[in-house]
């Protein structure tokens, strides 16, 4: 028997992968996926540093409430990652701090 | 944050301080504020001398160790901005007044406003730097003067509401009565803020102390976009006017924490705690036009609290001479924070019987009475 | 029928069981309805759907309870498509303004403003204007803080399910699900059945607790045949269920590598000498769940403890202003549906100046009375370990968001005299940052030993300075007109 994924659990047929680049990579993304998920298919689980800290931080909550995965998408900081829909060719990057440090 | 200051002024003197707040530290309008330090909205007079001499206090306190960043002192100092050639003309005059009390006022022209703020609206024609503006985070101010005031052998007593104000038989104070227990004492400093006017009831006379609402919007976290306050020239309008009206101009500055915040408006509502979403879009709407990059910055909160507002925009310091004992510490409207060092110094040398640093007249407690009757 | 000639309007807050049925019942009873949601479709967390780009064919696999959503979603199409119902996916509410002494009879704007932000970047305003509100925001899971739950990898158990219900995606390979409550167990059972290892169901809760409550729960037979169900499940995926543990700290550096599990003795300190380490890359936690309180909060509705006050027609003390589901005290997707739908026909009548007739909700109103007693129930079973603070070290992060440690919060209390939440905000930052002491302020509260107070945000969520300063221009969304013939459909 194959490995159960969630895919297959649901019998899934998903319209054709779409690429995305996270920090410059590129990934095969399902269309209708979070960035967030998009991130965790690809084995991804972090996308921000803190701005004190400098620690790694990706999903908590899931459901848009925590703001602890909060990414750059496109060259707009601060986008939750579990929310925003990933779209063909976005360029997706580590946010480091807040976000808006390249802006000085 | 008056209360806490004057605590550690009057312990420092050699008294025995017992400092009384129905609520937390910084539960009044000490918790709603910005943590303005500042002599560049003041017009000569009686406040700015008392801005001044706080002001210096402020960075004397900050050289202490450890005191600056416990309480996020920052001397990044104020701009005033015009929004026309006459309203340059106008701050420039209001800033050889302020240079002649001692004020340290330059006026900058349009090339040297954007060196000094390179995200402000394009087109402006200059203003006025002030650098002995400063700010601090009140709530950590007042939390941690306190601190440094119980070292002294100051007592704090949170969370204990004051019934009464106990006097001798022939009138004089003798301390306070509490929801917990009496409090004895021969002198009481009234520095209840925005709720002055009721303490000082309770001793039986009558202090004009009024609520002016104003509401705070702050920003999303960023780097250094904002360096100095930066306001607008009718924030100084504003502040001085008498109207009860709703007035918003805008005031915006960086925090050492990173948000922006945004103010300032003034109307006079009563203890109307109630969010009032046409405020938070006047504040919204006057940030965006002096920095049009906050455009796309969120607002994450907003808070609202009471500017303890006097009919003559002036505190009440030192001795009410109707109650022998009784000291009034109140009334700053919006510059309590900033106030509250020169305040406390004058209160303790007021209470230590000393010659105060400044001449306290302008401040009497008693002087809407004596108006009155003049009047009658 | 108000005075401008056209049926009353209601806007419903949330597309979750409590909206859906709120919605749907007030269509029905002739209402106009705008449907404001955040989500991308209807359904709320309970009921979420996969992203229609993954093609699902058998979501239900994910899901409990399918005929009710087959229900709920055709009937919303249903109403949809007769006019009935505008349906606002993609919507995000940051607060409602009550137009204040405007009389419903006589103002045709009406009386209540929703406003929301839309687009990919929600930065684009979006205004809907009703005579009457239902709240049904639903709620959102606690997770008090241990050693390690920053690491990448430590999700919620609720986040875990829904990136897996709706991205049809898994964190990790090997799991442990942890905490306490009733989430606990589907959580566990659909991460196994999606194909993730789940290590261990860990559960703070004892066997005995559950028997203490026996009585109130074995009056719920259907609750507890659910119950059976994911225990079935688990033992299927040879899930080990560890009752009475916790989990006592997250391993890893850049990300989760194990979970260090202990287990509690009777009055919820961990022993000692207990604690294993169980290898795993994803730690799904959650200790009980809030309710979404602020747009009630900004309204001036009455908030009791931490739930919105309603009365037996689920009206706030707000006229105009009804509440449902979660939003009125944690309970569950049948509770939520009662209430829904008992707000909707009271809205209906109301909104109509006619008094409901109660008869129409019996059973709803029956359900609503046995769903509450079992939530109580469950409630008092499911509690955090009663010493969770003593796990908390002083390096352990409180706030997130602002990345402040338990011995600031310490210090506050006692270096600075701070004894509220108010106040150890102010003075530590824990609360002010993005998710605005959502997520930190369960866990300071319990640092300070005191109840979590109600929480005053009038923004429901970040807004771009732009939008609000512009906030009178938006461009308003009025529902479609309503096509008469279809009255009864």
């Amino acid at each position: 028997m194959r490995d159960r994924t969630p895919l297959r659990l649901t019998r899934a047929r998903p319209e054709p992968a779409f690429t995305v680049t996270f920090d410059g990579r590129g990934l095969d993304v399902l269309p209708g996926r979070t960035v967030a998920a998009a991130l965790w298919a690809a084995g991804i689980t972090s996308w921000r540093t803190t701005r004190h800290g400098g620690t790694a931080r990706g999903v908590l909550c899931g459901i848009g409430v925590c703001f602890d995965c909060l990414v750059t998408v496109n060259g707009r900081p601060n986008q939750r990652a579990c929310l925003v829909r990933a779209e063909p060719g976005d360029v997706i990057t580590t946010q480091e701090g807040t976000g808006h440090d390249g802006a000085r | 944050m008056v209360g806490a200051a004057s605590a550690l002024y009057a312990t420092r003197e050699g008294l025995d301080v017992v400092l009384v707040d129905r609520g937390p530290v910084a539960g009044g309008t000490t918790g709603s504020g910005e943590g303005n330090l500042l002599v560049s909205d003041k017009e000569p007079g009686p406040e700015l001398e008392l801005a001044l001499l706080s002001g210096r206090l402020w960075s004397a306190l900050a050289a202490e160790a450890g005191v600056a960043a416990a309480i996020e002192y920052e001397a990044k100092g104020g701009v005033v901005v015009a929004s026309t050639p006459d309203g340059l003309t106008a701050l420039a005059d209001l800033a050889v007044g302020q240079r002649a009390a001692g004020v340290t006022a330059d006026p900058v022209d349009a090339h040297a406003l954007y060196d000094l703020e390179p995200h402000l609206a394009p087109g402006l024609p200059g203003g006025v730097h002030y650098p002995q503006d400063a700010q601090v985070m009140p709530t950590l101010a007042a939390a941690h003067l306190i601190r440094i005031a119980r070292t002294g052998g100051a007592r704090l007593r949170t969370g204990s509401t004051v019934t009464g104000v106990l006097r001798t038989a022939a009138g004089a104070v003798r301390g306070v009565r509490t929801d917990g227990a009496e409090i004895h004492a021969p002198a009481v400093v009234n520095a209840a803020g925005t709720w002055g006017g009721e303490l000082a009831a309770l001793a039986g006379v009558e202090l004009p102390v009024l609520p002016r609402r104003g509401f705070v919007l702050v920003t999303e976290p960023l780097p250094r976009m904002v360096h100095h306050k930066v306001y607008a020239a009718d924030y100084v309008a504003d502040v001085a006017s008498d109207s009860a009206a709703l007035q918003t101009s805008p005031v915006v500055e960086g925090t050492a924490a990173g948000p922006v915040l945004i103010g300032a408006s003034r109307e006079r509502v009563g203890f109307d705690r109630e969010f009032s979403l046409p405020v938070a879009r006047a504040l919204a709407a006057g940030a965006t036009r002096l920095f049009p990059f906050l455009a796309q910055v969120r607002a994450m909160r907003g808070y609202l609290g009471f500017r303890p507002y006097m009919p003559d925009h002036l505190p009440a310091i030192g001795p009410d001479a109707r109650v022998p004992g009784l000291f009034h510490a109140c009334g700053h409207e919006g510059a309590g924070i900033g106030l509250s060092t020169g305040t406390g110094r004058l209160i303790a040398q007021a209470l230590a019987g000393r010659t105060p640093d400044l001449d306290l007249a302008p401040f009497r407690p008693d002087r809407f009475e004596r108006r009155q009757e003049d009047t009658a | 029928m108000t005075a401008h000639g056209e049926r009353p309007r209601l806007a419903v807050v949330g597309a979750g069981p409590a909206g859906l049925a709120a919605a749907l019942a007030a269509a029905r009873q002739g209402l106009t309805v705008t449907l404001v949601d955040a989500a991308p479709q209807a359904g709320g967390q309970f009921h979420r759907q996969p992203a229609e780009g993954l093609g699902a064919r058998r979501a239900r696999a994910l899901h409990h309870r399918w005929s009710t959503w087959e229900r709920l979603r055709d009937g919303l199409a249903r109403h949809v498509a007769a006019g009935r119902i505008t349906h606002l996916p993609d919507h995000h509410v940051w607060t409602v303004e009550r137009e204040k002494d405007t009389d419903p009879d006589l103002d045709p704007d009406g009386t209540f403003v929703v406003h929301a932000l839309r687009g990919p970047a929600q930065e684009e305003p979006a205004t809907v204007r009703a005579d009457g509100l239902v709240i049904a925001t639903g709620g959102y899971e606690t997770v008090l803080p241990f050693p390690g739950w920053t690491l990448p990898g430590v999700v919620t158990a609720g986040g875990a399910q829904a990136m897996l219900k709706g991205g049809l995606v898994l964190p990790g390979r090997t799991a442990v699900v942890a905490g306490t409550g009733p989430l606990l167990m589907p959580v566990a059972a659909g991460l196994a059945a999606a194909g993730a290892r789940v290590a261990a169901l860990v559960e703070a809760a004892g066997a005995r607790d559950v028997a203490r409550s026996a009585p109130a729960l074995a009056a719920h037979p259907g609750k507890l045949a659910e119950g059976a169900r994911y225990a079935a499940e688990l033992l299927r995926h040879r899930v080990p269920v560890r009752s009475r543990h916790t989990v006592v700290a997250a391993h890893g550096t850049d990300r989760l590598d194990a979970v260090t599990v202990a287990a509690l003795d009777p009055d919820g300190r961990v022993r000692t000498g207990t604690g294993h380490r169980v290898p795993c890359d994803t730690l799904a936690v959650g200790h009980g769940m809030l309710p979404h309180t602020d747009l009630a909060e900004t309204l001036g509705c009455a908030v009791d403890g931490r739930r919105v006050r309603v009365d037996d027609e689920q009206r706030t003390d707000v006229p105009g202003v009804w509440a449902a589901g979660e939003t009125t005290g944690i309970g569950g997707a049948d509770l939520a549906l009662a209430e829904g739908r008992i707000a909707g026909l009271s809205a209906a009548a109301r909104l109509d100046s006619r008094t409901p007739d109660r008869s129409s909700w019996r059973s709803a109103a029956a359900a609503r009375s046995r769903l509450r007693r079992f939530a109580s129930a469950v409630d008092a079973v499911y509690r955090p370990p009663a010493h969770w603070t003593d796990q908390v070290t002083d390096d352990t992060v409180v706030c997130r968001c602002e990345e402040v440690p338990a011995a600031d919060v310490r210090a506050a209390v006692g270096e600075l005299g701070a004894g509220d939440l108010r106040t150890v905000k102010l003075l530590t930052r824990a609360g002010m940052g993005w998710c605005q002491g959502r997520m930190c302020g369960p866990a300071v509260a319990g640092l300070l030993g005191c109840e979590l107070p109600v929480s005053r945000r009038p923004f429901a969520r970040p807004l771009p300075l732009g939008v609000l300063a512009g906030a009178t221009e938006d461009p308003t969304e009025d529902p479609q007109p309503v096509r008469p013939e279809e009255e009864n459909a």
